[in-house]
């Protein structure tokens, strides 16, 4: 189904709500005493958003608004995992200490934008809409990281993401003018139309014979928006200065929430509107337009230098960014097969990442809010003095982020080798297998750091709160059944590769 | 004499607004100066979109998008502003080189 502007309202109702969240928030902060209940409404909306998503799945599938967003099984897919990300983070800014005297209603307002935004992003099937919603994301997040006011670091790495930011979507908006002017259209299915014709002398009106080169500048070109936004090298450079600088809840959403979205719109533009599907499970990159060469170099540039440099930090937070970095590049992995099986494989990973990231972020918010500091001797001996959970928590994710069994980082990476290895893409396994070993030293560090080395004499005694420990429960216990009951996760990753193009 | 006047003449001034506005952005350590190299990185763009638009058979399509960048543009050179006061409220300097409180 193709409708317009009106008969999609009632099939965009996650996003109204999360819209008027926003402006809702803004508004009750004018006039409510009791600053606490804004989060906590807001915490309510994303959650409603979530069951809403939820309750579309398996429903109708088809274009709204003129063809400008598509409702597929894929935007569903992921407008649930950004929907527990939004959910993520607001649980987590409730939790922090650092968040507390700051303006809540503008606070919960903005992370319920990103949200918003990330929700178009991974939906759009329209190169304006796309842009839209890439700079909704990007901008709200440049106010998130700098939030805290009077935070040097915060303004700092604010500006840092604004100016990485402006470039990269800059760069992103000029390729797309260059594939607007020879395909004649902003949207995916018309250019997927053009692109098919490309091996044999275009279609009426569009492009002409020799315009591979243009396209293939356009590609990359488009790559650096949506690279900035996964933190692909050689568009990384701002995140672990974001990562650093911006308050940990929010840290904590751009690495799970905003890298997804930036993947699912990746995959939106570089699958179903440059490339051609065969019908069995592969896709074909349009004749003479071979970026898949291009971004297995990326993907393994990517996951080495994210890795290598992740080795020489202290600081938590800077060695979480690396490490995202890292996993954008095992993620691109999947991307590169230019196979449903990468695809899913991908989609499986991000719900995986997802889990143990946030779980990871979560315990750091635990010891920051405790002893102030987010470097790693703050977990010096956290395992012997009263901090036993959270350590054990944090075990489980730093094992899983390095991807050993019986824990779900393992499957996750299971999958994304396995759908490498059919492809019989052999350097790019042993370039991954060789990074997943690396990353394992850095990891193994802080649990050295929790277990092995004892508390100082003095060290405060380490009182866990419930309500993040209840968080890390949570994203524990998962990290554990998905390890070893993946299936469903991994069927509904199956049951949701499908793009609506009309 | 607007027949000598064709698209690619508007591609070659998008082109170069583009490079410049690169340049731009990667030399100056005025916080201002790089964001005003931003903004000619996407009137870069913006003149193309409507050069195609123009000779192109796209339709309106690329008017309608730069309304769009043009809009887009003014919100973070708004946010961009806001961030540089901020920092020189502070520290009494916008020069980039002297930020480096974030490294390693």
């Amino acid at each position: 189904m193709n409708l317009n502007n009106i008969q999609s309202l009632p099939f965009s109702l996650p996003e109204g709500l999360l819209a008027v969240g926003v402006v809702g928030l803004f508004l009750l902060e004018l006039v409510v005493k009791r600053k606490a209940l804004l989060g906590e409404l807001a915490l309510v909306i994303t959650a409603a958003v979530t069951c809403l998503v939820a309750m579309q799945s398996g429903g109708q599938e088809g274009l709204l608004f003129g063809g400008m967003v598509a409702l597929d099984g894929f935007s569903i897919f992921f407008k649930l995992l950004l929907g527990l990300a939004g959910f993520g983070a607001v649980w987590m800014s409730l939790g922090s200490d650092e968040m507390r005297d700051e303006h809540p209603g503008e606070y919960y307002a903005l992370l319920l934008s990103v949200t918003l935004g990330m929700f178009y992003m991974a939906s759009a099937t329209n190169m304006l809409m796309a842009y839209l919603a890439l700079e909704f994301v990007s901008q709200v997040s440049y106010v998130l990281t700098g939030f805290i006011r009077g935070s040097r670091r915060g303004a700092e790495a604010a500006l840092k993401y604004l100016v990485y930011g402006g470039v990269a979507s800059g760069a992103m908006l000029y390729g797309m003018s260059l594939i607007y002017g020879l395909t004649g259209s902003l949207d995916y299915a018309v250019i997927s139309q053009v692109m098919a014709g490309l091996g044999s002398g275009g279609v009426d009106g569009a492009v002409v014979a020799g315009a591979q080169p243009v396209i293939y500048l356009a590609l990359v070109l488009v790559l650096a928006g949506v690279g900035y936004k996964i933190a692909m090298v050689p568009f990384h450079m701002w995140s672990p200065d974001v990562y650093e600088g911006a308050p940990l809840p929010v840290t904590a959403l751009l690495s799970v929430g905003s890298k997804a979205a930036g993947f699912a719109m990746m995959i939106r533009f570089f699958y179903p509107a440059v490339s051609a599907y065969d019908g069995d499970g592969n896709w074909l990159a349009a004749a003479g337009v071979d970026w898949q060469s291009l971004l297995v170099v990326a993907s393994m540039v990517t996951m080495t230098l994210g890795n290598v440099a992740a080795l020489r930090q202290d600081n938590l937070k800077r060695l979480l960014a690396y490490s995202s970095i890292a996993h954008a590049g095992y993620m691109l992995m999947g991307f590169v097969v230019m196979a449903d099986d990468g695809l899913r494989a991908m989609m499986f990973y991000m719900v995986v990442y997802y889990i143990m990231n946030l779980g990871a972020f979560t315990v750091l918010l635990m010891v920051l809010n405790q002893s102030g500091r987010e470097d790693i001797e703050a977990f010096k001996g956290l395992a012997w003095r009263g901090g036993a959970l959270p350590a054990a928590a944090m075990l489980i994710f730093m094992l899983s982020l390095a991807g050993l069994p019986p824990f779900a980082g393992f499957i996750g990476k299971f999958y994304l080798f396995a759908a490498v290895i059919r492809q019989e893409m052999w350097v790019l396994a042993v370039v991954g297998g060789v990074n997943s070993v690396v990353s394992l030293y850095y990891y193994a560090r802080i649990v050295r750091s929790m277990y092995l080395d004892q508390p100082a004499e003095d060290a405060p005694q380490f009182v866990a709160d419930r309500h993040n420990g209840l968080l890390v429960g949570v994203l524990a216990v998962a990290t554990l059944v998905f390890g070893v009951w993946w299936r469903p996760v991994v069927a509904l990753a199956d049951r949701s590769l499908s793009f609506f193009t009309g | 004499m607007p027949e000598a006047l064709g698209l690619h003449h508007f591609l070659l001034v998008g082109a170069a607004l583009f490079c410049m506005g690169l340049y731009c952005v990667l030399t100056r350590r005025n916080a201002i100066g790089i964001l005003m190299g931003v903004e000619l990185v996407l009137n870069a763009a913006n003149v193309n979109y409507i050069a195609f638009s123009r000779y192109g058979v796209g339709g309106v399509d690329g008017q309608v998008f730069s309304i769009f960048v043009i809009m887009l543009a003014a919100a973070e050179a708004a946010i961009g502003l806001a961030i540089v006061l901020g920092i020189y409220r502070r520290s009494g300097s916008i020069d980039v080189s002297q930020m480096t409180s974030l490294r390693g």
